[in-house]
């Protein structure tokens, strides 16, 4: 890769940063969503016996929620693709003398990257709000896995975007999809409350290793699957949802 | 030297052949322009030169690359403006232009002579702090102009490049295209259905239709072969007339209108008594009757048989896809 390519690669999220940055009322909607969740859910269910919880509703609740911010604003900078072919920018980049694989490599960064300060925004307010970090290394482990989470997600919405012809289909895969696999994924209530076959799906739940995955690390408390165990099974995912991304956006014509 | 050259260039979508077998080539340093209806192939051959579709037979060379090998180099030496907008609107102009000279690995020095050369060529130094959704559309339209010549391209495409701007803009938009040529010595191959477009700026023109190109020449061979005068006339019986004057040897060509005819002739205010003595004789009135120079209008109606206004309507898939685009945009 020569120094053209990086260039482009730097270019291209640099256009998303300074974009993120201008969407002010776009930075406000997506930060202060999980927050109320993390305010009213954690409040209203703190003093509920759940049972399989242990400890405060909201050191259960707050690792869901980061991955809950990263997940959605992630899968909305994929998707976002669309904006640019209806547009008429994605032309303006497919001309130009770049790879295909450095513009999905710099929109998937993009992407990524303001997804992940609005997680880490919310993490913060989750210890502010006394959330205790395990140790160390579990702190790590979940900055890794809110990682994989966002460029999983990303990927996720570039294959959306390329199969896609215009946001209308985008709130119906949301909410047909999306949001049951997330009410699966144990970021509100443990999976031992529903029924086996439930628990069957949360397995093949991509959703349910993010967020167990990050509760496990953060909290150490409250997990299903050994947090390394999630982090191998991430890593598998992102690396194939990436791949699949990138091949149908390369395929897409502006 | 040739800058441009197609060899048999067809494009088909699903059985509906687009663009037909074209052949043609593009000298250095002209302004070339692609004269033809909507719908006529003019944007397809434009994404094939430009290598974002690829032909489904045939092959072209630009600058001096093939389309399909080189499609690198090709791009590397190319600038276009697409018929449809195609710049961020939440980045400011100099933004814009910064975006794009960087996709083609252009150095630091280099990026801000040149951000600076190009928003003075097109008159909007002023205007570079500006978020692009401020521009109105005449401005959009310069900054694009000024981008395709950022990275100081041997070509530059043009997909109908005043399409729905005013009178006045357009005037300034054809000054700014000409001063390209002049002042870069950019090759400019450009794409319109508007006549007075063509006749303005181009040194040649082909007129193409239906994916076919129908005849390439200056713009001036094109508007003498069909005669240096055109008489018009409007009269009752224009079939029989027609059919009389058809038999006169000076009338270069003859075409029929809904209600009038044109007549290709030479020293045409010379020839009207003697069409309207013929249209006497033949007891025909003759309701009015005028004489012009040709029009690159003349041109395309006799080489397809109607005016370039009476457009055929859009294909329905490209008509569903534009109506869904705007639905989504807004």
């Amino acid at each position: 890769m020569n120094v053209k390519e990086l260039q482009a690669i730097y270019v291209m999220w640099l256009r998303q940063m300074k974009r993120f940055i201008r969407a002010r009322s776009r930075i406000v909607a997506t930060i202060i969503q999980p927050i109320f969740f993390l305010f009213i859910l954690g409040a209203g269910f703190n003093r509920a016996a759940i049972p399989g919880i242990t400890g405060p509703y909201i050191l259960f609740l707050a690792p869901g929620i980061v991955t809950m911010a990263i997940l959605f604003s992630s899968m909305f900078a994929g998707v976002s693709v669309l904006w640019d072919k209806q547009f008429g920018f994605l032309q303006e980049v497919l001309v130009a003398p770049v790879s295909r694989l450095s513009i999905i490599i710099g929109r998937t960064l993009g992407g990524a990257t303001t997804a992940l300060i609005q997680g880490f925004f919310i993490l913060v307010i989750a210890l502010v709000l006394g959330v205790q970090v395990s140790s160390a290394f579990g702190l790590l482990l979940a900055v890794a896995m809110m990682i994989l989470t966002a460029f999983t997600a990303v990927g996720f919405g570039l294959i959306l975007a390329s199969k896609l012809n215009d946001f209308q289909g985008f709130p119906l895969i949301m909410n047909l999809i999306i949001m049951p696999l997330f009410f699966l994924s144990s970021a509100f209530f443990p999976l031992e409350a529903l029924p086996s076959w439930a628990k069957t799906v949360a397995m093949v739940n991509p959703l349910f290793y993010m967020v167990d995955g990050v509760r496990g690390s953060l909290t150490g408390m409250n997990f299903t699957l050994d947090p390394l165990i999630n982090l191998g099974v991430l890593l598998v995912i992102c690396i194939v949802v990436v791949i699949l991304g990138s091949y149908f956006f390369s395929k897409s014509e502006a | 030297m040739d800058i441009i050259k197609t060899d048999n260039l067809t494009k088909k979508f699903n059985g509906f052949t687009a663009v037909d077998h074209v052949s043609f080539s593009v000298k250095k340093g002209e302004i070339f322009g692609f004269l033809g209806p909507n719908g006529a192939g003019k944007t397809t051959t434009i994404k094939m030169l430009t290598t974002l579709l690829n032909p489904t037979e045939g092959t072209a060379e630009v600058a001096g690359f093939n389309i399909l090998k080189d499609k690198d180099r090709v791009r590397q030496n190319i600038g276009i403006v697409f018929q449809e907008p195609a710049i961020d609107t939440e980045l400011t102009g100099r933004e814009n232009l910064d975006f794009h000279a960087r996709m083609y690995g252009m150095t630091k020095e280099k990026r801000k002579q040149r951000v600076s050369d190009v928003l003075q060529l097109v008159d909007l130094a002023d205007k570079k702090d500006v978020l692009v959704k401020k521009y109105s559309g005449g401005m959009k339209r310069r900054l694009e102009l000024a981008r395709g010549l950022m990275h100081l391209p041997t070509v530059l495409f043009l997909d109908e490049p005043t399409l729905g701007l005013d009178a006045q803009t357009r005037r300034a938009i054809w000054e700014y295209i000409e001063n390209m040529n002049k002042e870069e010595q950019t090759t400019i191959f450009l794409t319109t259905h508007y006549m007075d477009e063509a006749d303005y700026l181009c040194d040649r023109v082909g007129i193409i239709d239906h994916g076919k190109i129908l005849v390439i020449d200056s713009t001036g061979n094109l508007k003498s072969a069909v005669g240096n005068d055109v008489i018009t006339l409007s009269c009752t019986n224009r079939k029989r007339l027609e059919e009389k004057l058809t038999e006169q040897p000076w009338i270069k060509n003859i075409k029929p209108h809904n209600s009038s005819l044109t007549l290709g002739v030479e020293r045409g205010e010379e020839k009207i008594p003697a069409v309207i003595e013929i249209a006497r004789k033949l007891n025909i009135t003759i309701n009015a009757i005028s004489v012009r120079k040709p029009t690159l209008d003349d041109v395309f109606l006799s080489f397809t048989g109607r005016t370039i206004r009476d457009e055929e309507p859009e294909h329905p898939l490209k008509q569903l896809a534009r109506i869904r685009s705007r639905r989504g945009s807004s």
